[in-house]
């Protein structure tokens, strides 16, 4: 077996790759933003003891849960359409359902995070006049953050690796970018592996910072 | 939306006629009868990538935690290795470039190699949560069991490894609903598991709503199951005195 990368040029990188590595890039930005935003919320409802708030917030980020990625990957594609009675392309609908399914996992982060932060704290708040969203956005969030924040990037990278199940329904991204290049010049194993290193790269050095993180906020405390 | 249409389980797949009593007859199949073979699919890549998962998973976790410090950053580096890696990317990694580089791999089916896949990438975890698991026990044991002349196998077999593992149980029964969940990725090498039959069901009926309701009802089915077997396991092997035991 001779490996032969030497096709894989600037030129070849530009046009094949990079297109799809920038919409992994920001798919999982935009999952990762969008997911911690509804994950806050669908957090914050299942900490208010009101269940008419409880019960829809649990049963959402449960479903998702239980659900492969893949089979809510294919769901979405399928049923946006069908609402929006128009077609909707690959990757805008992968952006949507990345966001809504991250949240169901961003969510149980954040409400693991609220509870880290002592009751003390939250009366604390009452005390010195606070309403209910003041002393959550002013007391208790910006611990709950900082508290889960390297368990949160850890999710943010998994989210990076799922990312290349849109493959399912055809979006362009940087997997799928090195898979038509490979097919293109008839070297489907030079490419698929560099694809693997080029993953490897990302995946590892960002878990090395969370490591670092992690070491950082432990002191802190 | 459109009306509902469950007949569309009870269709012959090749000439699309409703079959009488929805099994097709003289060798053709109705896509109920193409459903269940593809749950049987999945089901039998997440069991098999599980016990693969849980025999080397098992073996890493225990090499972590080692004194030989070789040994320990081989175990490292597998972990690292499997766990940075998309489970997507590694199974195009055993599917199409390992048996380009080792040819005898092109013999094995397809299947096979998901599996392989699937459960090294498990593996992974589930050496890390072995790992904790271990380490989790007091220090005073390991000397306990060396001190009574205990070789270290004897102390991983009779001392370490009985309590490590009802330890870890609980994050284990999560991985094997997770292999379940992941077993779904196995449709890019066109195994003819749950996830891929609705793709191929839905275009070819255009009944997607239904088709992907039953699976994701099979899904939802497969993982209960798991979660109420685990649970069971659990009961029975709870270490007695320790929080949460009976």
């Amino acid at each position: 077996m001779n490996l032969d990368f030497s096709f894989l040029d600037t030129s070849v990188l530009s046009s094949y790759i990079l297109k799809g590595f920038v919409f992994s890039i920001q798919l999982t930005l935009i999952a990762m933003v969008g997911g911690i935003v509804l994950g806050t919320i669908l957090a914050l409802m299942r900490l208010s003891g009101k269940p008419w708030l409880v019960v829809p917030a649990a049963a959402y980020v449960n479903t998702m849960r239980s659900i492969p990625l893949v089979m809510v990957i294919l769901w979405f594609f399928l049923l946006i359409p069908l609402l929006l009675g128009k077609p909707m392309g690959a990757e805008l609908s992968a952006m949507i359902t990345f966001t809504l399914f991250e949240a169901a996992y961003y969510s149980e982060i954040m409400r693991a995070g609220i509870q880290s932060v002592p009751k003390g704290q939250v009366f604390a708040g009452y005390a010195v006049g606070m309403t209910y969203s003041q002393t959550m956005q002013l007391v208790v969030l910006p611990q709950a953050f900082r508290n889960m924040l390297p368990v949160l990037l850890t999710q943010t990278i998994i989210l990076f690796q799922d990312t290349s199940l849109v493959y399912a329904i055809g979006a362009y991204d940087m997997l799928k970018g090195f898979e038509v290049a490979g097919k293109n010049f008839n070297r489907p194993v030079e490419t698929y592996l560099v694809a693997a290193a080029v993953y490897f790269v990302i995946c590892f050095s960002l878990s090395m910072v969370v490591k670092r993180l992690q070491a950082k906020i432990a002191i802190i405390r | 939306m459109a009306a509902w249409d469950w007949q569309v389980f009870c269709k012959d797949t090749i000439t699309g006629e409703v079959a009488q009593g929805c099994f097709g007859q003289g060798g053709d199949i109705t896509y109920l009868q193409w459903m269940i073979s593809a749950w049987g699919w999945t089901l039998s890549v997440a069991g098999l990538a599980l016990v693969v998962a849980l025999i080397v998973g098992s073996l890493i976790g225990v090499l972590r935690t080692l004194p030989n410090k070789w040994l320990r950053l081989f175990g490292d580096a597998w972990t690292e290795l499997f766990r940075n890696l998309p489970l997507l990317v590694q199974i195009f990694l055993w599917y199409h470039v390992l048996p380009g580089i080792y040819t005898p791999l092109k013999e094995l089916p397809g299947f096979l190699l998901v599996v392989f896949a699937l459960g090294f990438f498990t593996s992974a975890r589930i050496s890390e949560q072995v790992k904790a698991g271990i380490q989790s026990i007091p220090k005073g044991q390991r000397y306990a069991g060396l001190a009574m002349g205990f070789t270290l196998a004897q102390t991983y077999r009779f001392v370490l490894l009985p309590m490590a593992f009802r330890i870890v149980l609980p994050p284990l029964t999560s991985e094997s609903m997770n292999i379940i969940k992941n077993s779904a990725v196995a449709f890019a090498v066109s195994v003819a598991e749950l996830t891929m039959f609705a793709m191929q069901a839905q275009e070819e009926t255009a009944r997607g709503v239904e088709i992907y309701l039953m699976v994701t009802l099979l899904y939802f089915i497969s993982a209960f199951s798991v979660n109420r077997i685990a649970t069971f396991i659990e009961a029975k092997l709870r270490v007695p005195g320790l929080v949460g035991a009976k």
